[in-house]
């Protein structure tokens, strides 16, 4: 009887088949498709030519695509080098138990619940350049000399566009490895303790090796989230200005849409899959848990 | 107490202790600082933010800005869109993810694993894959400027990471329950909708709010596949009507207001449930 009820298989169908169907048409098709697009030379109307590996070419050679991964790959490492350690400090002092920890957890970790559409428009108010909260709170300290348009001059305009994002995720990260660090069992730190090992020293010879898993799962989430950042920058700068602040997605958006060339933005598309999937497949092959 | 409270042994000096309150507090301002700034900024008229005071109070709280962005701004078109598409792709998630899931996790058939599989790599696409295919695909089939266009792809990359987390909750289920109902004579759909979906409602309100930060934040589609102003969702209406108040702060700062505070109440309600359905979606494999 048992066996019956659960090889059904009208309800197999039944409870799979509308979601693979759906699934299947809006995820995965899309990507042979994108792939098919990047082969050809296309404005959307009517039929797109053939040209073969071109728009790849293009996008390797071109300065303007090239400047776009070069600002992705910054922003990647201003992840990994300034958001997720901060995160992780974060971290390992509210799992010890600090005074606090529930109301500072979960006041950390409100940026990341607001649409960055909002963020961006805040963001976008407090580096205003005559009105804006950093201008004023500089002028107010005595560093008015410091005020600038930080959005609008080249030298500032990728820096000020990483800060949201790196304050808008920081809490994330903080969580997810709060989380890694309370899983671990407490037996290991009363070892350490008895052992006499200092605060600092249980964190990084104990705590953080115990949360390779977590932190490997962090590393990932922040490199693929560089790469595929879309709405901050289209939002707060467009690029601009001079494509000083372009990302590949926005490169794609722009030459979608604006410029109307399908098939170049298609293997921009394609470009960003590709880039997705290694990043993750390289730190799975090097980082190894378990 | 908990287990990690040995996490970093704990020093008694009280220096130490407040010099770490004073970075927490420190930390705890810079993440939240913004959000008051924009609270205040959205309850002042334009010559008191721009007279330089921009940090301070409101001399008089102008709560027109608030009535402004609702009426002329159309925010509350964007937020009727915005709950709506949003309300829907839950449901349709649930519905399919918990069939789908529970099949793969319960049932026997020989592709269960492969069609696992399959799903799951879907949480590795990113949405920027979809977006030239689906706007073609939808413009041919002339449902752009519909609920639908978003609707559908909401519901689609919605799907692996729900059946992800629903699975890995039937799985926890113990066999004898099943066994149990079926010998008092459930068939396999009322086992799964009158006893086993009832036992996985915290997987079901952990899919629910991961769905609803993802629908309702989601621009990308929504910017796409939508041009009508009466159809716009929250995120790509807040971008239309910065156009369109672009020296008015207060207005505009009051649109923000009201796009993030639905999201901060459900927050501030179920604090531990989001953490949780953060926590939820990252853990995988």
């Amino acid at each position: 009887m048992m066996n019956s009820v659960f090889s059904n298989k009208t309800a197999i169908t039944i409870f799979v088949l509308p979601t693979l169907l759906i699934f299947c048409a809006i995820v995965l098709v899309p990507i042979f498709v994108s792939s098919y697009y990047s082969l050809l030379d296309w404005n959307g109307v009517g039929k797109g030519a053939y040209i073969g590996f071109h728009n790849y070419v293009e996008l390797f050679t071109d300065s303007r695509a090239l400047n776009s991964m070069k600002n992705s790959l910054l922003f990647a490492a201003a992840s990994i080098f300034i958001q997720l350690p901060l995160s992780l400090l974060l971290a390992l002092i509210l799992a010890s138990n600090v005074k606090g920890e529930g109301f500072y957890r979960t006041v950390y970790f409100i940026p990341v619940l607001i649409s960055t559409v909002v963020i961006a428009q805040l963001w976008s108010k407090i580096y205003n350049a005559d009105y804006g909260l950093l201008n004023t709170l500089l002028e107010n300290v005595g560093l008015s000399h410091l005020a600038q348009d930080w959005l609008g001059q080249k030298k500032t305009a990728l820096i000020a566009s990483f800060i949201p994002t790196l304050w808008q995720y920081i809490g994330y990260h903080m969580l997810l490895m709060y989380a890694g660090a309370k899983s671990i069992s407490q037996d290991i730190f009363e070892a350490a303790k008895i052992d006499g090992a200092s605060r600092v020293r249980t964190a990084f010879l104990i705590t953080i090796p115990l949360m390779k898993p977590v932190l490997k799962v962090c590393l990932v989430f922040s490199v693929i989230g560089a790469f595929k950042v879309f709405d901050l920058i289209y939002v707060l700068t467009g690029g601009g200005p001079f494509f000083t602040t372009e990302v590949p997605s926005t490169l794609m958006y722009t030459t979608i849409f604006d410029t109307y060339r399908y098939g170049y933005g298609s293997a921009i598309s394609v470009f960003i899959i590709l880039e997705c999937l290694v990043v993750t497949l390289i730190i799975n092959k090097f980082i190894k848990t378990e | 107490m908990s287990t990690a409270e040995m996490a970093l042994p704990k020093k008694t000096m009280p220096i130490g202790t407040i010099l770490l309150q004073a970075f927490l507090i420190l930390i705890a301002i810079t993440q939240i600082y913004p959000l008051i700034w924009l609270a205040f900024f959205s309850l002042k008229d334009n010559s008191e933010i721009f007279s330089g005071d921009v940090a301070n109070l409101p001399k008089q709280f102008l709560w027109s800005n608030y009535a402004k962005a609702l009426s002329e701004g159309h925010v509350l078109t964007y937020f009727f869109n915005s709950v709506f598409v949003t309300a829907v792709s839950i449901i349709l998630v649930l519905i399919l993810s918990s069939m789908t899931g529970y099949a793969i996790t319960r049932m026997n058939w020989k592709l269960s694993g492969l069609t696992l599989t399959i799903i799951l790599l879907g949480m590795m696409v990113p949405i920027h894959a979809a977006l030239l295919p689906l706007f073609m695909v939808l413009k041919n089939l002339g449902l752009l400027n519909s609920y639908w266009s978003l609707i559908i792809p909401y519901v689609a990359f919605g799907i692996p990471m729900a059946v992800f987390i629903l699975g890995s909750f039937f799985r926890g289920v113990p066999r004898e329950l099943e066994e149990a109902a079926v010998i008092d004579g459930c068939g396999i759909y009322r086992t799964f909708f009158s006893i086993i979906l009832p036992l996985v409602r915290p997987a079901i309100s952990t899919v629910a709010i991961f769905t609803f930060l993802s629908c309702w934040n989601e621009l990308m589609f929504a910017v796409t596949f939508i041009n009508k102003e009466s159809m716009q969702t929250l995120t790509v209406g807040m971008m239309s009507m910065v156009g369109t108040y672009i020296t008015q702060w207060g207005i505009i700062g009051a649109g923000l207001m009201i796009t993030t505070i639905p999201t901060i109440i459900i927050y501030l309600l179920l604090n531990k449930q989001v953490q949780r359905s953060m926590i939820a979606g990252a853990v995988k494999g």
